[in-house]
């Protein structure tokens, strides 16, 4: 293999890496834009992850599981949304309870499928731009959840930043207060963004058992969900910043696994813990500037609304 | 129609007792559900998952046995939770107090007066309120979320007890299995009686007793609440909120980790790759579910001990995954959330023209 075959082949493996993380996270930036924190990440895309498996199995079409995956996620937020926006409940406990539950029910769903092969989901080239040299066979011969994820975080980043839409969710956000008193309905802008995030922790769900490895295996998202919420905070609630914060983590989390293949000294283990020891490092980093932190983060974030009528 | 939701004018005593019970009800209802679209007889499921557990006395053990640590690690997490700092990472605290309770048996195993266990003990103390002391201080140095950083901290800390057993803590003659050596009699809990239960649940009653007192009759406990509800009423009293953070972790990174050494030295008596069922999250829900009150913990600390055991039962007398004890746990959780509602605010039917009525008279 020559060297350039050797480096494509690595960053093929960051982008397939990464990519669960992006999808995940670009789904939540949206969800604490409008001022919700929810917790329950890694509850709904393990649910999207084992409901993705199944339906594949099932119809033997991933496009089909991809849809199951999205409509479970989807469930799952509602639950989120019926308890914090509806019954007032604590948003980090519900998200932590989301969580739980998810764990549970994916391992009696999953309880089925652990060992069965699955159907991988086939890369498409895009004709022309896959021609590309490097970047082309790189960038442009991905599965459709790669194509996804470029595509929702452009479209993130122009409803939030350059649409009348974005505008109300980012109002809700910041003053639930005003966007209330202008006959905004915050209830219902927060439920549509719960909503998306759950249809996006569903798909990065169906990426990891439908791609990143084509079974299912309990426990399987291994606190992917955690680390989407980090990037949220790393990103400072900016979808490009996301972008780059998950293929961060992605090269992380593989460079690691050629570092082990190369037979580094270091125990296998120590460097297993090394994505989750970098997410510390980028919390504290990210939140020594204060003033940053407190610019950016929503003002809103974790509020119950209370309509006074 | 609609229902709406009214704001009490206070808390309502009555639903503060009532909405777990509610609770319980809820997920009987919904586990009854589950059962039957299971395929089973959601009697004769509910019976061996709840009922069947209690009739012996060796599974009553058990039940004990599996409480102890819920109830030790939900006491801490109340502190923590009362005074409004997220110690999600409980497990990870469990997992390093076990470690370091276990430096003695594995590493001095020759070492056998009976000063061994004390300081066990201390030292498993020890090492859940140092690893507890990591997200504390990045919160109050830093200001970094809590809830993210003590969560990673888990794995971390699973990856180190994984590291151990399967390398340098590995028992020399277990045939290369990934396990320590199997603790000297020295280095184990005292037992109750003739079975499993060991003194690890006496741990868990007075850690209730003293964090009951410590909450309801001292200045500490009323700064721990003052400064959860109201911060900025608790900073204008003189209250210090790092000092909270840190009361509040290091109690229950200090619980967690006695929670992990007395597991390792009381039940398991050696290492292994893993020595918590999730304890250290399933305490998350013990502490919601006992209302943050040390009593009522003892009391949830039981229930949710009974259903791993219960999973198990049913595992082997229906054939029933265990893996719905996880479900059920779950949904424990959403419920008693979801009927904490009740305590701040009551339902009201109204038409909507009424509604719009009333608002106009306002």
């Amino acid at each position: 293999m020559s060297d350039l075959s050797m480096i494509e082949a690595v960053l093929l493996t960051i982008i397939t890496a990464s990519t669960p993380l992006l999808l995940a996270a670009i789904g939540e930036l949206v969800v604490e834009r409008s001022g919700v924190l929810n917790l329950g990440v890694e509850g709904m895309m393990i649910v999207g992850a084992v409901m993705g498996f199944a339906a594949t199995q099932a119809t033997g079409s991933p496009y089909i599981g991809i849809v199951a995956a999205m409509i479970s996620g989807v469930a799952m937020s509602l639950l989120f949304g019926f308890l914090t926006l509806n019954l007032m409940a604590n948003q980090v406990a519900t998200g932590l309870a989301l969580t739980i539950l998810g764990l549970g029910l994916s391992g009696m769903i999953g309880e089925a499928f652990i060992g069965q092969p699955g159907i991988s989901l086939k890369p498409i080239a895009l004709p022309v731009l896959s021609a590309i040299p490097f970047v082309g066979p790189l960038l442009f011969n991905q599965d459709i959840l790669v194509y996804a994820s470029y595509g929702l975080v452009i479209a993130v980043y122009f409803v939030l930043f350059r649409s009348r839409t974005g505008l109300i969710i980012r109002a809700v956000g910041d003053n639930h207060g005003s966007a209330h008193s202008l006959g905004y309905s915050v209830i219902q802008v927060r439920y549509l963004a719960v909503m998306f995030g759950g249809a996006c922790s569903g798909l990065a769900g169906a990426y990891l058992s439908l791609i990143y490895t084509p079974q299912w295996v309990e426990g399987m998202t291994a606190g992917r969900g955690w680390i989407a919420l980090a990037l949220v905070v790393f990103a400072s609630w900016r979808p490009a910043r996301v972008l780059i914060g998950a293929y961060l983590f992605g090269a992380v989390s593989i460079l690691q696994f050629h570092a082990q293949a190369a037979g580094i000294g270091l125990p296998t283990q120590l460097m297993s813990a090394l994505p989750y020891l970098a997410t510390i490092i980028v919390l504290i980093m990210i939140s020594r500037n204060k003033t940053l932190a407190k610019v950016n983060t929503p003002a809103c974030l974790g509020k119950p609304f209370v309509p006074d009528r | 129609m609609r229902i709406e939701l009214e704001k009490r004018a206070e808390h309502s005593q009555l639903m503060t007792v009532v909405s777990p019970l509610i609770a319980i009800g809820l997920t009987l209802v919904c586990g009854s559900i589950l059962f039957v679209s299971m395929g089973y007889n959601p009697i004769d499921a509910l019976y061996a998952y709840f009922i069947e557990p209690l009739t012996t006395s060796w599974s009553i053990e058990e039940l004990l046995v599996k409480a102890g640590p819920l109830v030790l690690i939900a006491v801490g997490l109340s502190v923590c939770f009362l005074s409004n700092s997220w110690n999600i990472g409980a497990e990870g605290q469990f997992t390093m107090g076990a470690l370091a309770g276990s430096i003695i048996p594995v590493l001095f195993y020759d070492f056998t007066s009976p000063l061994a266990l004390p300081l066990m003990i201390l030292m498993g103390i020890l090492g859940g309120m140092a690893w507890a002391s990591i997200p504390a201080f990045l919160k109050v140095r830093f200001g970094t979320n809590e809830i993210l950083t003590s969560l990673m901290l888990v794995y971390i800390a699973q990856y180190i007890l994984d590291f151990l057993v399967r390398g340098p803590w590995r028992d020399p003659d277990g045939f290369n299995f990934p396990e320590s050596r199997i603790f000297d009699a020295a280095h184990v809990l005292p037992k109750i009686g003739e079975g499993r239960l060991h003194i690890g649940m006496i741990f868990a009653v007075l850690a209730v007793l003293v964090v009951w007192w410590m909450l309801s009759r001292t200045l500490k406990g009323f700064e721990i609440k003052v400064m959860g509800e109201t911060p900025r009423a608790g900073r204008f009293a003189g209250f210090s909120s790092n000092g909270v953070v840190w009361f509040g972790f290091l109690v229950s990174g200090g619980l967690a980790g006695l929670a992990g050494m007395a597991e390792v030295s009381g039940s398991i008596e050696q290492l292994t790759p893993v020595i918590s069922p999730g304890y250290g999250f399933t305490a998350i829900i013990v502490a919601f579910l006992g209302r943050l009150n040390p009593i009522g913990i003892l009391f949830a600390g039981l229930l949710l001990g009974l259903s791993y055991i219960g999973g198990e039962s049913a595992q082997v007398s229906l054939g029933l995954t265990d893996k719905v004890t996880r479900v059920f746990q779950g949904m424990l959780l959403f419920f008693v959330l979801a009927c904490d509602t009740l305590i701040l605010y009551r339902f009201k039917f109204a038409s909507s023209a009424k509604s719009m009525k009333e608002a106009g008279n306002v």
